[in-house]
């Protein structure tokens, strides 16, 4: 955002047709993004890394103490087997979910685009749970999940006493639990971003199609899907996205406790508890930093590289 | 943390709050004795100190301030800020009414904010480091010790110079490693095993004292389809309170503080029989606890579908008034006989300070109230779960389970906070977790305390 406003600040003639109140204008609209995108981006992300190479409760009158390496050591033998480890496995099972759930809502997007009878209807009811916020989120499945009296259970006329399912407390099966209730939203989320690209591709393309003799299947995946490549783009790096900073619906359900646990709620549990181990809890953070930003550079990388 | 080695004493890390649980005992057998004295109005005169706003407040309460409207009057009034962890309905309008006492006594306002129970523990320190409430709830001994480490309370020996009604045990659990008090404490409540009388006697089940007597007590509730033992460990303390018991039992008050200083290993052979006997008791317990919530597992003994329930004194909030003279309890059964049933675990709550607080003379002013038998009194009416530090506070009010709570803590001779008042807080979280492991799959014990042992290493060193 900030780099592609900050091009046309660049003069290349003395005589430039900018007006010096234009070049004003410009610094200032460059200058804003600029500054608060370094100050709450760049500043905080330096300092976690810096942070993570101390030792230091978060306390301002507490010394901030360097140990080097010692967070990232623990992090990798001492807390390995119990937190980071299964966090790692969680998170890619996140991933995997959430990669299925967008399938599902480019499915439902092109099933609703094809102007069926009360389009609009089902529109707003897969597009209900997004607007939900996730603190409801988390109720809403909490009371359908619950052992004793939760829906589920209710259903099965199960509770605690005859082997009723613990949803939530199982941990073997309390995360996919879980993925159901995010996958449920983000299925609304996706189904809304590729409803609104297709809607804007040109019908023309499915003419000269069909035209061609092509059937329904090659039309949508020779033209149609390619056709769609800037929303693609956005889709992925939002379901890449969303998969490794998860956290919220996890934290209102379990508080990430065993099954659930997240690289995010390590990050949580060490930052903002009790007693802060903000030195460890930012070394975690930074091993999530650059797990995203090599998914999310790998990424991009590779499909601006195609598009060339 | 450092604090603690500053002391030097023979018993190193753990000094403070073992002290306090040494001189609690004595603190806690002294409540009835200083309670009789308190009602002959002996305590009352005691009260004119700097913190004397409040205790002085008794002979002034008759004047309503808003008519004699001099100018001290109209200076003297302040809005106290309040933050309070009593989200459950009966202790958060307890603490109403006891702030309404303190209104009615100073003319202070006091503004109350309540978080929830559990997210409050969890966001403390951001909260305290931020822009906190003058006054705020937190918890005796260690936890308190934690806070303080951080410069998140702030000093009130002031305020206890002018306290002449508590004991010294309590006034130990309120001191920190630099012999400064942070805390006033307003109650505190056994854990013991709870039970509905009705439920027994029509069942013909007797209370049992021992290891053997509780499991076949257990089976007879399986038998008469009964949940025998209610649980839910949601928020991950209440775990805690079962494994303090068992440890306690099985291990004795020595090694039970030892461990939680850090001082014994969690892959010790001690402490694998304590998860030997708590894996033999597990199917006892209420299955699926470990997204229940306290309160839910409380219901089911409301509902007389579970038979009995290890938790504090507070389960009693959940009940309803009618059905208060019901309940019940019998201390935690005797598992091995070297140690009996002589452990008794009895944490203290109360309320700290600030570390600059907007209103420094007003908080204090409020603390000092709190710290009185009148803000007890006011308190226990409404939420009587828990027994009052105050040695001036009203026991001839107290009702059945109350007055057996008080026996309990007399004869005990050692007392335990809890654990996550007895470790260091960085370490309650990491056990909370293990135990919470344990209760999924019972048969992962080794490996759960091998990792247990080497983050306490971690952390204690």
């Amino acid at each position: 955002m900030t780099t592609a406003m900050s091009t046309p600040v660049r003069r290349k003639r003395k005589n430039s047709v900018l007006s010096r109140r234009d070049r004003g204008v410009l610094a200032v609209m460059a200058g804003i993004p600029t500054v608060i995108h370094v100050a709450f981006i760049w500043v905080p992300a330096v300092l976690s890394i810096l942070l993570s190479f101390t030792k230091w409760n978060g306390v301002k009158s507490v010394p901030i103490k360097w140990v080097g390496f010692n967070n990232y050591r623990s992090l990798f033998s001492v807390w390995w087997p119990d937190d980071v480890w299964p966090a790692i496995k969680h998170n890619l099972i996140w991933l995997l979910a959430m990669t299925i759930a967008t399938m599902i809502g480019l499915l439902l997007a092109v099933l609703l685009d094809k102007n069926i009878k009360g389009s609009r209807v089902y529109q707003s009811v897969l597009y209900l749970p997004v607007v939900l916020s996730l603190a409801v989120v988390g109720f809403m499945w909490q009371l359908i999940y619950r052992i004793d009296d939760g829906f589920i259970n209710q259903l099965l006329g199960t509770s605690s006493k005859n082997g009723g399912t613990d949803w939530l407390g199982n941990s073997d099966i309390n995360l996919y639990s879980i993925l159901v209730a995010a996958a449920w939203r983000h299925v609304g989320y996706i189904m809304v971003l590729f409803l609104a690209g297709l809607k804007a591709v040109d019908p023309t393309l499915r003419e000269a199609a069909s035209i061609d003799g092509a059937s329904e299947p090659q039309t949508f995946f020779r033209v149609i899907l390619p056709a769609l490549k800037p929303i693609n783009i956005v889709v992925m790096v939002v379901t890449v996205i969303e998969s490794l900073r998860a956290f919220d619906l996890v934290y209102i359900a379990t508080r990430g406790s065993k099954g659930t646990k997240l690289f995010s709620n390590i990050v949580y549990d060490n930052i903002v508890g009790e007693t802060r181990r903000v030195g460890f809890g930012s070394a975690a953070a930074v091993l999530m930093l650059l797990v995203s930003t090599g998914f999310i550079f790998s990424y991009l990388w590779s499909n601006y590289k195609e598009s060339r | 943390m450092g604090n603690h080695e500053d002391q030097g004493s023979s018993d190193m890390g753990i000094s403070m709050p073992s002290v306090s649980r040494r001189t609690f005992l004595a603190g806690t057998a002294g409540v009835a004795a200083v309670a009789a004295l308190a009602a002959c109005g002996s305590d009352k005169k005691a009260a004119p100190t700097t913190a004397a706003t409040t205790a002085a407040g008794v002979t002034t309460t008759s004047a309503a301030p808003e008519v004699t409207t001099t100018s001290a009057a109209a200076a003297a009034k302040k809005t106290i800020t309040f933050g309070s962890n009593q989200s459950d309905a009966k202790p958060k309008n307890a603490v109403q009414a006891m702030m309404d006492a303190y209104k009615a006594k100073s003319g202070n306002d006091v503004k109350i904010n309540t978080v929830d129970h559990n997210t409050y523990q969890e966001q403390i320190t951001s909260y305290l480091g931020g822009t906190p409430d003058d006054v705020y709830s937190w918890f005796a001994a260690f936890r308190m010790q934690s806070l303080v480490n951080q410069n998140l309370g702030g000093d009130i020996s002031d305020v206890w110079g002018g306290l002449k009604n508590q004991t010294d045990g309590v006034k130990a659990a309120s001191t920190a490693a630099d012999g400064k008090q942070y805390f006033v404490p307003l109650y505190y409540y056994p854990w013991a095993v709870f039970f509905r009388k009705s439920l027994f006697a029509e069942k013909g089940y007797t209370a049992p004292k021992t290891l053997a007597e509780f499991k076949a007590l257990g089976d007879k509730m399986k038998a008469d389809g009964l949940t025998p033992i209610a649980f839910g460990n949601d928020g991950k303390w209440p775990a805690m309170g079962t494994f303090d018991y068992l440890n306690l039992r099985t291990n004795g008050f020595k090694f039970h503080t030892e461990l939680m200083a850090g001082k014994q290993a969690w892959d010790s052979a001690e402490v694998k029989a304590v998860f030997t006997t708590w894996a033999e008791l597990l199917p006892y317990h209420q299955a699926g606890a470990s997204a229940r919530k306290w309160e839910d597992a409380a219901a089911s003994l409301v509902k007389k579908e579970s038979g009995m329930y290890t938790m504090g004194m507070f389960v009693s909030s959940q009940f309803k008034n009618e059905d208060l003279g019901d309940l019940d309890f019998f201390p935690f059964p005797e598992i091995n006989p070297a140690h009996g049933q002589d452990s008794l675990e009895a944490p203290i709550d109360g309320y700290m300070m600030a570390p600059s607080p907007k209103d420094a003379e007003g908080a204090k002013s409020l603390l000092a109230f709190l710290a009185s038998g009148d803000a007890a009194n006011a308190y226990l009416k409404i939420d009587p779960g828990n027994l009052a530090c105050a040695t001036d506070a009203d026991t001839s009010g107290y009702n059945d389970l109350q007055k057996k709570g008080l026996e309990l803590c007399k004869g005990a001779k050692n007392v335990t906070q809890f654990l996550d008042r007895d470790t260091l807080p960085a370490f309650a979280g990491p056990a909370g977790e293990a135990f919470d492991a344990f209760l999924q799959k019972p048969g992962d014990i080794d490996t759960i305390l091998k990792n247990l042992a080497a983050k306490a290493k971690e952390i204690f060193a």
